[in-house]
């Protein structure tokens, strides 16, 4: 018996929902089929721009290449789904991309977690994952998850990996036995004058100066100790970076000895040969990364990507290539010597010997004290 | 009636797509940017369309804002006058020259253009950092035995902005000059001038709207840069763009980031303006007038 192409494609429709046949696979069916007869069906639209791209935003360098090479071109190879990049230096950037582009067109964020999440939650930016469709999100540590969770009890975002803001130094002029002893006052030694760098963030400058003022940077009370360290920083360094490859490059090339740094930029410095020093002194900074995925992504696809990324042999194979901790946890999975030897790396699972930021009590000064922070960069 | 020479209709109708064009990108923006400086700041990137003074309340009283607006009018006529000066004797020498190939000369300006903005001012570090050529070479010559430190400082953003915008002075004083009659020269030192005095007395009235253009070009982009003084500047050299850059980008505070654009480009507007009012840019509309 004859069957028309409608009634064909509405059978791979049910054979799709009673499971007999994948959901890529007819997807590339319906697509095939959309193609070759212009055919119109209700999920044809999905399906046509089903097996195209997804968009993904990073931070560059040297961790968005270890993802790309790691992750997305073995998921493109696997899935045919194109993964297409751009890249950005301070998050705030990509939210005011985002905030100006329709729905759809930024899918896939590498955020700098809870702090940040809170921002793309105000603006409306956030999704709905299915957690069904990313099975390997049961191997993701629940005390990365629930910060998240806190906020939106259905997730935008899945933990993907941490790390910590620690003091980095060249070790042909300062000893560890004296970055040791002096920790964050590093920071504020007279003898380095105009050699010292700071990562331009108000939240690292906040933080830092917190610890140097003896004060628990998630309960202030003095803030304006905390000001009169950020002036003190200021004014005794050379430059404050704003992208993770300037601050190897204001390493490398000795432009400054010491800095507040994050850690996985400092290991690959380390493998370079650099001699780099790195130091978490009590109470660094500690702060995790997540994949968000925005209102408007094609989920499904997103899903699928965050899942193979997250796949045990993907995310170690990343975490060893941009050189910070997955989000794995180790009492679940097996992870690598090197991965166990990455600065920040916590074995328990708890996350209980690093200090994150409180993101409700960030979150309810980040708009004044980000305010301030710009007058005191530049002079004030 | 058929079309004149010079015909203000045929001139308006020629200049219709580019003034719609100006309309929908430049006219346009601008009036949604001045919308936008009295909406309300809720949080980082969230704004409500309440109509509120706040924002230019908060620019007209506080200090802070005033200093940087001052700070970049006068790097930014800083960097003019520098390029005034540097600028005009090429110019004059590319005009004056008998060099059989002098297009080569004013492909040489324009050679500059071929490569990247940010990579030409990325190159400054190379050359002013410690580890930087200038450094390197003193120092293993041993005539300076700490490194000098020049970049990260006003000068070296001075330095950026010069060598971005040199091309442009050159070029306005070159046009201006090749529209002197040479033969006024020839009278002036027929008359006994020296070669000075006709310079002084002849060609340099003569450039001057040329020179003036250049100044005007060199100080609004000057004055409009945020990416050179982000780039060769410490922290406390910072132009108003890089706070308007901040506000927008950093605090993601759009309200108070529309108000401080709106500022830099009515100073830039007015920049203009007396530039038209004394050296007649209005010159350029006699033809659309008739």
């Amino acid at each position: 018996m004859k069957i028309s192409t409608t009634r064909r494609l509405e059978l791979l429709s049910e054979r799709h929902r009673d499971g007999n046949i994948s959901r890529r696979t007819f997807l590339t069916l319906t697509a095939a089929a959309a193609a070759s007869t212009g055919l119109s069906m209700p999920w044809m639209g999905r399906a046509l721009a089903a097996a195209t791209e997804v968009r993904f935003d990073g931070w560059g360098g040297v961790v968005q290449e270890a993802i790309d090479k790691l992750a997305f071109q073995p998921y493109t190879a696997k899935s045919g789904v194109k993964v297409v990049q751009g890249t950005f230096g301070d998050e705030n950037e990509i939210i005011t991309k985002i905030k100006t582009s329709k729905p759809g067109d930024f899918q896939i964020v590498h955020s700098s977690g809870v702090n940040y999440y809170i921002k793309y939650v105000n603006g409306g930016h956030n999704s709905e994952i299915n957690e069904a469709n990313i099975p390997n999100m049961a191997n993701v540590l629940q005390a990365m998850i629930e910060p998240f969770r806190k906020i939106t009890p259905k997730l935008s975002a899945v933990p993907y990996d941490y790390g910590t803001t620690g003091i980095a130094y060249n070790t042909k002029v300062i000893s560890p036995e004296e970055a040791k002893e002096k920790g964050a006052n590093l920071l504020t030694d007279k003898k380095y004058a105009g050699k010292v760098g700071g990562y331009a963030d108000m939240t690292t400058r906040v933080w830092y100066a917190a610890l140097q003022t003896g004060q628990d940077p998630n309960a202030i009370s003095d803030m304006d100790a905390v000001w009169a360290k950020v002036r003190e920083t200021r004014d005794l360094a050379k430059k404050f970076w704003s992208s993770g490859a300037e601050l190897m490059d204001l390493l490398s090339k000795e432009e400054i000895v010491v800095t507040d740094a994050w850690s996985g930029r400092v290991a690959a410095l380390q493998q370079q040969g650099a001699p780099i020093g790195y130091l978490d002194p009590a109470g660094s900074y500690a702060w995790m990364e997540d994949m968000l995925v925005l209102k408007g992504s094609p989920m499904a696809e997103c899903e699928e990507l965050i899942n193979f990324m997250l796949d045990p042999a993907t995310a170690i194979a990343v975490a060893e290539g941009q050189n910070y901790p997955p989000s794995l946890d180790p009492t679940k999975v097996e992870l690598t010597d090197k991965i166990a030897a990455l600065p920040a790396f916590d074995p328990t699972g708890t996350m209980e010997a690093l200090t994150f930021a409180d993101p409700v009590y960030w979150a309810e000064n980040e708009d004044a004290w980000t305010k301030q922070w710009d007058r005191v960069s530049k002079g004030a | 009636m058929g079309w004149k020479l010079y015909d203000s209709r045929l001139a308006w109708t020629l200049i219709a797509p580019t003034l719609l064009l100006l309309l929908l990108f430049l006219v346009l923006p601008i009036i949604v940017m001045t919308a936008y400086t009295f909406f309300t700041f809720v949080t980082a990137g969230v704004e409500t369309s309440v109509l509120t003074l706040a924002n230019w309340k908060e620019f007209l009283f506080d200090t802070y804002y005033h200093g940087f607006l001052w700070k970049t009018v006068r790097v930014g006529a800083t960097t003019a006058i520098l390029c005034a000066l540097v600028g005009y004797f090429p110019a004059y020498f590319i005009w004056s020259t008998r060099f059989r190939h002098k297009w080569l000369l004013l492909l040489l300006l324009i050679v500059p253009f071929w490569i990247s903005f940010t990579i030409r001012t990325f190159s400054w570090i190379h050359i002013l950092g410690e580890q930087g050529l200038i450094n390197v070479v003193l120092l293993r010559l041993g005539i300076i035995g700490e490194p000098i430190p020049m970049l990260y400082t006003e000068g070296a953003v001075i330095m950026g902005l010069l060598h971005f915008l040199l091309p442009y002075m050159i070029l306005n004083v070159y046009v201006s000059l090749e529209s002197i009659d040479r033969t006024l020269i020839s009278a002036a030192r027929s008359m006994g001038c020296t070669s000075a005095q006709a310079f002084r007395e002849v060609t340099l009235p003569l450039s001057l709207p040329g020179l003036g253009a250049g100044l005007l070009l060199c100080f609004v982009l000057a004055a409009g840069s945020y990416v050179t003084p982000q780039l060769l500047g410490g922290s406390r050299d910072a132009l108003f763009g890089n706070l308007i850059y901040d506000t927008i980008m950093g605090q993601l505070n759009w309200p108070m980031g529309a108000t401080l654009s709106v500022v830099l480009f009515v100073l830039l507007g007015c920049a203009a303006a007396a530039y038209t009012r004394y050296m007649g840019m209005s010159q350029i509309m006699k033809g659309l007038g008739g």
